[in-house]
């Protein structure tokens, strides 16, 4: 059971690993729980697992890091792969194969730190008002939680924002801002689950901290949709998944606009397992327990490959 | 291995949430606690810690007067006793006290299980859910949490390197009465302040006196670091310039001896010492006996004198190793404070840094420091920094700093990049609330490119 780690969601990851660890003793496996750090590997050559069940988030557990280190050691994990954890946990990439592939996402410019520093391309911003009109939404390109995330109303808001999210990554992106409801759909070997709906309580819709702080967002499951829209939402969340090759497991967030249009955001490829987790919420409005979707995230793990 | 869990969901917190009481809710989660969490790691030179230097003490007095207090009192080290503290420690306090010219009789002091008990007594006997607490901007960040516990409605009163503004304060009071709300008390670190790094001038001292006495407001002077002064003449206390009728002095062991006996105290107005009291004695019947016994003994002699010399040259050495790295590493358009005492220097960059952000970024060069967010409870304080010089040595803060100024240094190179070359820093964060002031208004330090080309 990997949790922890050195990641800014280092405290989520430590939850989600925890409530999994007690879901497989109740199941009556044998659990060791690591918190990930420089002796890992000497750690599971100790452990020799069957399965190694990975929740961990951020850096390293999301990013494809850890996957191609149980790859090299031949053993078998839960979760998605390397490929798919590298493609999914960088938002500028996922985002170009989604408009490759004419999945709705919302428009946007990707800048590396380099490319301001040693290009010159600080002109480059002078495109963001044509191109995408404002307000914008700043993003680093990595990371899972709202860390880093701004919103720009002006062109002077663009560039603090863009140090902000510079500090996380070396790489970051500028979107067209949706206003919309959020949705978020979660995908279990293959099947879409119900859709959540996050409803931030705070009254300012631009203050992203608010929107991602627990206790100042509640959650719908399954959200208050028109069936088109439900299945519509659930239908593009696969092909998502697809896309991206996070089959067996993963959350993809969504947001619906007033026209009824659906924007991908982003996809998870380790999603959260706390209680005010969405993909437990997901699971339990399907009538799976937290227990079962525990063992069938384990049951869809991917087979030790031998090198 | 890992210890064994329990086999119930006892984690979550569904499962208790209908228990809990309203006031919890505004103990939340936030991206700043993600961050600090990760700075405990062995390998971060942690500035952002407000840790004294406990290797200083030497452990054959620690020795010598535990075992005084084992022979000498056994039996009473471990029993319960007082609510208000047993009459010896009363009687150190007010030895402690004068060293710093305040009198005080010990029957109007409370000991407390460390100078944060005093803080949470004082809401728990004066804040109702909405009541006005006006503090220093930025105040403790540590008094933060008590406030909010308490559903207190803080209002912050800028500073300048004189300390509270006064005027400010008075014109807050005035609008303030004005919409019917009376604060409870103005709560104040007036001596090296925490985290501003400041020293309230005597004038200011005098006329927050008698603003207190004038509206009948109290005060809450909180003074653990009055015994650090490194330079200066030594200013006297609100409490003694108020003779202890609207001024509740609040006081603490942790400082100039170690955090870990947790003893702190305070001295109040009777009938609010009886509330005090009240509290304490519902929360924890009696401070440790078996501490007040030891920190008695240690402070019968003369000998902490020389213990607190000891801590004040170390702790200025090490703001002197601060101040000069900053100097050398921090970029034009970057201040800070020069604390003639305590604990804390405050710095603050150009207002188009976000420290909460810049805290990841010093992270991943294995640096930390406290953002200013912290101190604040209206969302100000973004562009600054608490930095601690108490708990690392010269060449951890000399390190430590300089790995702080390139980071800064690169944030600011590629905000120019960003611009289109060198300019003015604008305020693009949306304006604080127009009846306080802005952050803490510091002198410049030095024309840092200047410097640089001369070098």
């Amino acid at each position: 059971m990997l949790k922890g780690g050195r990641s800014f969601e280092r405290q989520v990851s430590l939850v989600s690993g925890g409530r999994v660890e007690d879901a497989l003793t109740r199941s009556g496996e044998q659990v060791t729980g690591i918190d990930v750090g420089a002796d890992l590997v000497e750690r599971l050559r100790e452990i020799a697992p069957d399965v190694v069940f990975v929740a961990l988030h951020g850096r390293d557990g999301e990013d494809g890091t850890v996957q191609e280190l149980l790859e090299a050691l031949g053993l078998s994990y839960t979760g998605p792969r390397p490929a798919a954890c590298a493609l999914s946990s960088d938002k500028i990439l996922a985002k170009h194969l989604m408009q490759d592939a004419g999945i709705p996402t919302a428009d946007f410019l990707a800048f590396g730190e380099s490319t301001f520093r040693d290009l010159g391309a600080s002109g480059a911003l002078s495109q963001i008002g044509d191109r995408l009109h404002f307000p914008v939404v700043v993003k680093p390109a990595r990371g899972g939680s709202a860390l880093g995330v701004r919103f720009a109303a002006t062109p002077e808001q663009v560039p603090p924002a863009l140090i902000a999210a510079l500090s996380y990554d070396d790489r970051a992106l500028i979107e067209r801002f949706v206003d919309g409801r959020e949705l978020a759909v979660s995908v279990l070997g293959g099947v879409a689950l119900p859709v959540v709906e996050a409803i931030p309580t705070g009254e300012d819709v631009y203050d992203f901290e608010a929107r991602y702080t627990i206790g100042r967002t509640h959650f719908t499951c399954p959200a208050k949709l028109d069936d088109a829209v439900s299945a519509e939402t659930q239908r593009l969340a696969l092909r998502v998944v697809e896309l991206l090759g996070l089959e067996s497991c993963a959350r993809v967030d969504l947001l619906l606009d007033a026209s009824d249009g659906l924007w991908v955001l982003e996809a998870n490829a380790i999603p959260g397992m706390t209680e005010t987790s969405l993909l437990p919420q997901a699971a339990d409005a399907a009538g799976i327990t937290f227990d079962d979707l525990v063992q069938r995230m384990l049951e869809g793990a991917n087979p030790a490959r031998k090198r | 291995m890992d210890a064994r869990r329990p086999s119930s969901a006892a984690r979550d917190i569904e499962r208790y949430a209908s228990l809990f009481a309203s006031r919890t809710r505004v103990m939340t989660s936030s991206v700043m606690r993600d961050l600090m969490a990760i700075t405990e790691r062995p390998e971060v030179i942690s500035l952002a810690g407000g840790l004294p230097d406990t290797t200083s003490f030497p452990p054959e007095t620690m020795a010598a007067v535990m075992a005084r207090v084992a022979s000498e009192s056994s039996a009473r080290a471990l029993q319960y006793g007082p609510t208000n503290g047993l009459l010896q420690t009363r009687e150190t306090v007010t030895r402690v006290m004068a060293a710093s010219g305040a009198t005080a009789d010990p029957d109007d002091v409370l000991i407390t299980t460390g100078g944060q008990q005093v803080i949470d007594l004082v809401c728990k006997a004066l804040i109702d859910r909405g009541d006005v607490i006006v503090a220093e901007g930025p105040t403790y960040p540590g008094a933060v949490p008590a406030f909010t516990a308490y559903e207190a409605d803080v209002v912050q009163i800028s500073m300048d390197d004189d300390g509270m503004r006064i005027d400010e304060l008075e014109e807050t009071l005035d609008r303030l009465e004005r919409e019917g709300r009376r604060p409870k008390f103005i709560y104040t670190i007036p001596t090296f302040q925490n985290p501003g790094g400041v020293t309230m001038s005597l004038p200011r001292r005098k006329r927050l006196v008698e603003v207190a006495r004038e509206r009948e407001l109290l005060v809450l002077e909180d003074d653990p670091y009055g015994l650090l002064r490194f330079e200066g003449d030594p200013l006297p206390t609100l409490f003694e310039l108020d003779g202890g009728e609207f001024v509740i002095y609040a006081g603490t062991f942790s400082k100039i001896l170690s955090p870990g006996v947790r003893l702190g105290w305070a001295v109040a107005p009777r009938p609010v010492l009886e509330k005090l009291n009240l509290g304490a004695a519902e929360s924890t019947l009696c401070p440790s006996s078996l501490t007040q016994l030891f920190v008695s003994a240690y402070f019968e002699g003369d000998g902490w004198r020389g213990y607190v010399d000891g801590l004040v040259d170390l702790y200025r050495r090490r703001r002197d190793a601060m101040l000069e790295a900053l100097e050398r590493n921090m970029p034009d358009g970057a201040s800070w404070t020069h604390p003639q005492g305590g604990l804390f220097v405050w710095a603050t960059l150009p207002d188009y840094i976000d420290t909460t952000d810049l805290l990841a970024l010093a992270l991943s060069h294995n640096v930390a420091f406290v953002p200013g967010r912290g101190a604040y409870l209206d969302g100000r304080g973004g562009s600054s920094m608490r930095l601690n010089f108490s708990g690392s040595t010269e060449e951890e803060i000399r390190e430590g700093v300089a790995r702080i100024g390139a980071v800064v240094r690169e944030q600011i190179d590629l905000y120019q990049a960003l611009t289109g070359g060198p300019r003015e820093a604008r305020r693009t964060e949306p304006q604080p609330r127009t009846d306080l002031a802005d952050v803490l208004a510091l002198p410049r330090r030095r024309d840092a490119a200047a410097r640089r080309d001369a070098q």
